[in-house]
């Protein structure tokens, strides 16, 4: 699919604001899951670092398919719904037209946008742990330096949100830090 | 050969793409089209369009080809010039 034809698709279906708010939902859900994952290795005792990285990619892996799954479904139902309220307005039938072909490419779109969201997060939080695996000595302990990216992570999609919402980026930023640093002393409770 | 130098087409169509879109997408069929887009009437979902076509030769099975595939629908011809050989 051309990139005009692709802007089109999104003009038509009004739908660039939605892909937006499903990558940094699932962006932020994947990015917090990771840390609690992280933060519940760190509070056990000394874990393998094999199996902390193979229960990352597993929970990475099973977000992206649920992202996937759960957006298509959704976006589906509501796209062929919208089609047909847009048909019955117009009494006639856009099987032909760009409306057509957005109720069924949006619905894909939207899914790949919610599924790779916490893919591609997951898998940036994973590096660290990714490097000291493999050799690389590290100054700090790999499931800190993990937890430290995730930490990142957070703060720069609430900056992200801050920015498209007029809101001041580094307040924004906070506000999603405080939230991570929340879910952090409640495992740490539990621990 | 005789040719269609000017239309005035009646077309419902919904609200996206909006009618600057709309109004690109035909001028897009043909170098030589000038095209001019009134919007006579608003509704919930849809938009009533006087759509206003000149051009040296007009291809009308291209331009409601073209209507259609932005979603619009065409309610009649309301004007037609064409010129001989």
């Amino acid at each position: 699919m051309a990139l005009t034809s692709f802007r089109l698709l999104l003009q038509v279906s009004e739908s660039g604001a939605i892909m937006r708010r499903y990558f940094v939902v699932n962006g932020f859900d994947g990015a917090l899951t990771l840390l609690g994952l992280l933060m519940g290795f760190h509070i056990s005792d000394a874990p393998d670092l094999q199996m902390v990285i193979t229960s990352c990619l597993a929970t990475t892996l099973a977000l992206g398919v649920s992202g996937i799954s759960s957006a298509y479904i959704s976006e589906a139902a509501e796209r062929r719904s919208s089609l047909a309220e847009l048909e019955r307005a117009m009494v006639s039938d856009l099987k032909e037209s760009h409306h057509a072909r957005a109720a069924f490419w949006i619905p894909w779109l939207v899914a790949l946008t919610n599924g790779s969201a916490p893919f591609l997060i997951g898998m940036v939080i994973i590096i660290p742990l990714w490097l000291a695996h493999n050799g690389l000595s590290m100054p700090v302990d790999p499931l800190l330096a993990a937890m430290g990216t995730a930490l990142v992570v957070i703060f720069s999609l609430g900056v992200f949100l801050g920015r498209i919402g007029g809101v001041f980026w580094l307040w924004s930023g906070l506000q999603a830090l405080a939230i991570a640093m929340a879910t952090l002393g409640l495992i740490h409770l539990l621990g | 050969m005789p040719s269609i130098r000017h239309l005035v087409l009646d077309v419902l169509k919904p609200h996206q793409p909006n009618t600057l879109e709309f109004a690109l997408a035909l001028a897009r069929l043909d170098s030589g089209y000038r095209v001019q887009v009134e919007v006579s009437e608003v509704d919930e979902h849809t938009e009533t369009l006087v759509v206003t076509l000149d051009g040296e030769s007009l291809d009308f099975e291209q331009i409601t080809a073209a209507i259609e595939k932005n979603g619009g629908s065409l309610h009649s011809i309301d004007e037609v010039v064409a010129h001989g050989e």
